[in-house]
């Protein structure tokens, strides 16, 4: 009982930490909006710490952090192995094929018009869809290695990328498009001075949306067949052994792996698109 | 009919495309198929055949390429087998099979409707508990800034983080804990939807505009009056727009859910389908799961609609 208590005791102090900052004069600085959200977490992360150990959870249920920790440090260099599976080949390679296509069928969607109303409609609606489900026919296709993987990316990223890719596009005014008629501009002027530099925040948008998708379809593709390396053949066969730290320590990897990727995308965003009024400082 | 035609277009050319396609992924199983009934094919045996090339085979066979749509366990089965396993499995297996509703009583456990039903009663009620907490939540931090900082933060990181990979762990900790069944995969659903409508519900919260919320300061409203009369009405869209991808995150939890545990839904078809080769068996849970995903949104997009109308809003 005393472990409660003292577990409820550091979330009150974590909390009411939290709340003198929060609503304190300095709420507003960047300092208290980094250190806050830290504070909550570590809050909790302490408190199930302590919750864990008091309670002598047993660690098939739920190992506590400094356990993970440890579990992560012991197996750096599988974690390493199953990242590079996983992420560097598979969701990567996806990412880049999906990404990439669905781009150039966007402009080519774009340029014809029965195209756009076609091929729009069927894409929102397939963006809909739980894609995942096509995973056990691609590994079937192509294979138990990380081409499968890539193959499942592939189809997740392309529909959500395209509908934002194609909804960019036309994102210009009459005004801006008449300025380039006045100029003489061709088509492919048009297209590369103006339409495509002003598509870019949707199609960053689509590109966020993609890095999340791309972890999803390659982790779970790996729960149909993969080779004997891969986060989500850890992950599978590790809740199989009842190795739930080893578990936790490769969310833990696809946890940092999802937000640097989703960060990196959102950095390069705010350096290409910097002229627009979501980017702008206060 | 000016919308529909180039839809129905697109969707033609997709079929015609899948059923050209359908030869070259198929030209091992079909000759091999060919070989068995006497027809000569050449090279002889399957083994000869798999160190070819799919387009020599199909040149040097062009004569027996026919039953490319017809074979059992093909590569890409055509769209007509699937249609036919989807009926087989759903209208057939239960009004004419020994298991089936209509002679045994209950659903049958080889028919679609089974687990088509298994699948979605989690998606619905983990898409509930989901939906609910998240609005809760999205109330508790529009109200409160040590809330709103301690938490919302997270609650955007998490959407960057692939959660379903936790769904096996899930399911594995609650079974030791004796729960099984439809709780577990309902709290991958719930997870899942959980987010994207904390996310959308505080953008929604926050949708009215300063004078908007300065009128209510001039008529000396509560705050919760403000938030009957103004935040909630005003979060409307927003909430329908992320219960809409939410419902659609609710399913993919489900159906990863059923993956660990063979006991049904339409994750188990698939992953058995995988297991056995039965290509047919995939391809129609896939077709009925995207039917049912379609089902969801469509539904919440009507009941949007009507509260939309009833509200006053112009669509």
């Amino acid at each position: 009982m005393i472990y409660v208590l003292f577990a409820l005791i550091i979330w009150v102090a974590g909390w009411g930490l939290n709340t003198v900052i929060a609503n304190g004069r300095g709420a507003n600085t960047s300092a208290a909006r980094i250190s806050v959200p830290i504070l909550f977490g570590l809050t909790v992360v302490l408190m199930w710490e302590v919750l864990v150990r008091g309670l002598n959870v047993p660690p098939v249920i739920l190992p506590a952090p400094t356990a993970i920790l440890a579990a992560f440090k012991a197996n750096t260099a599988v974690l390493w192995g199953d990242f590079q599976q996983t992420f560097l080949k598979g969701a990567l390679a996806g990412y880049l094929i999906g990404c990439g296509s669905a781009f150039l069928v966007a402009i080519i969607v774009d340029r014809y018009d029965f195209l756009r109303r076609g091929l729009l409609p069927v894409g929102n609606f397939v963006a809909a869809l739980p894609i995942v489900g096509t995973a056990p026919i691609l590994v079937m296709w192509f294979g138990f290695d990380w081409q499968s993987k890539a193959a499942v990316v592939v189809v997740m990223v392309f529909f959500p990328m395209l509908v934002n890719t194609v909804a960019g596009l036309r994102d210009t005014s009459v005004m801006q498009r008449d300025l380039m008629r006045t100029y003489g501009a061709s088509y492919m002027q048009t297209l590369l001075k103006l339409r495509i530099p002003a598509a870019m925040p949707f199609i960053f948008n689509g590109l966020k949306i993609a890095t999340t998708l791309a972890l999803i379809g390659a982790i779970v593709a790996e729960f149909f067949g993969s080779p004997v390396k891969g986060m989500g053949f850890r992950i599978s066969t590790s809740v199989g052994q009842l190795a739930l730290d080893m578990v936790w320590a490769e969310i833990v990897v696809a946890a940092i792996a999802g937000s640097l990727f989703y960060g990196l995308i959102a950095k390069i965003e705010a350096w290409v698109t910097f002229w627009h009024p979501s980017q702008r400082k206060h | 009919m000016t919308k529909a035609g180039p839809i129905l277009t697109v969707v033609l050319a997709i079929i015609a495309l899948w059923y050209v396609a359908c030869v070259p992924m198929n030209v091992q199983e079909t000759l091999t198929a060919a070989e068995r009934a006497g027809v000569a094919v050449s090279p002889e045996g399957a083994r000869e055949r798999a160190e070819m090339g799919r387009f020599a085979l199909m040149a040097q066979n062009s004569g027996v390429l026919g039953g490319s749509w017809s074979v059992d366990r093909a590569r890409l089965p055509a769209p007509h087998q699937i249609v036919a396993e989807l009926w087989n499995s759903t209208w057939n297996e239960e009004v004419y099979g020994r298991r089936g509703l209509v002679k045994s009583g209950s659903l049958s456990n080889k028919s679609l409707i089974y687990h088509g039903w298994i699948t979605l009663s989690a998606t619905v009620l983990g898409f509930a508990i989901g939906a609910g907490l998240g609005v809760l939540l999205a109330v508790g931090i529009v109200h409160s800034k040590t809330m709103d900082m301690s938490v919302m933060p997270w609650a955007i990181v998490s959407q960057t983080i692939p959660i379903v990979a936790l769904a096996p762990m899930i399911i594995v900790v609650l079974y030791s804990f004796g729960i099984q069944g439809l709780i577990p995969k309902a709290v991958i659903s719930a997870y899942l939807s959980f987010f994207p409508v904390v996310v959308g519900m505080v953008k929604g919260l926050r949708s009215p505009d300063a004078m908007q919320l300065d009128l209510l300061r001039t008529y000396n409203a509560s705050k919760s009056q403000t938030f009957w009369m103004l935040r909630l009405p005003s979060s409307v869209p927003y909430l329908f727009t992320s219960l809409k991808v939410g419902i659609a995150a609710s399913l993919v939890g489900a159906i990863v859910g059923e993956l660990p545990v063979q006991r049904g839904g339409l994750g188990a078809r698939m992953l058995g389908g995988s297991y056995y080769g039965q290509t047919e068996q995939i391809w129609a849970a896939l077709f009925f799961a995207a039917a049912m995903a379609a089902l969801l949104v469509a539904l919440i997009g009507w009941i949007e609609g009507k509260t939309l109308k009833r509200m006053g809003v112009q669509a």
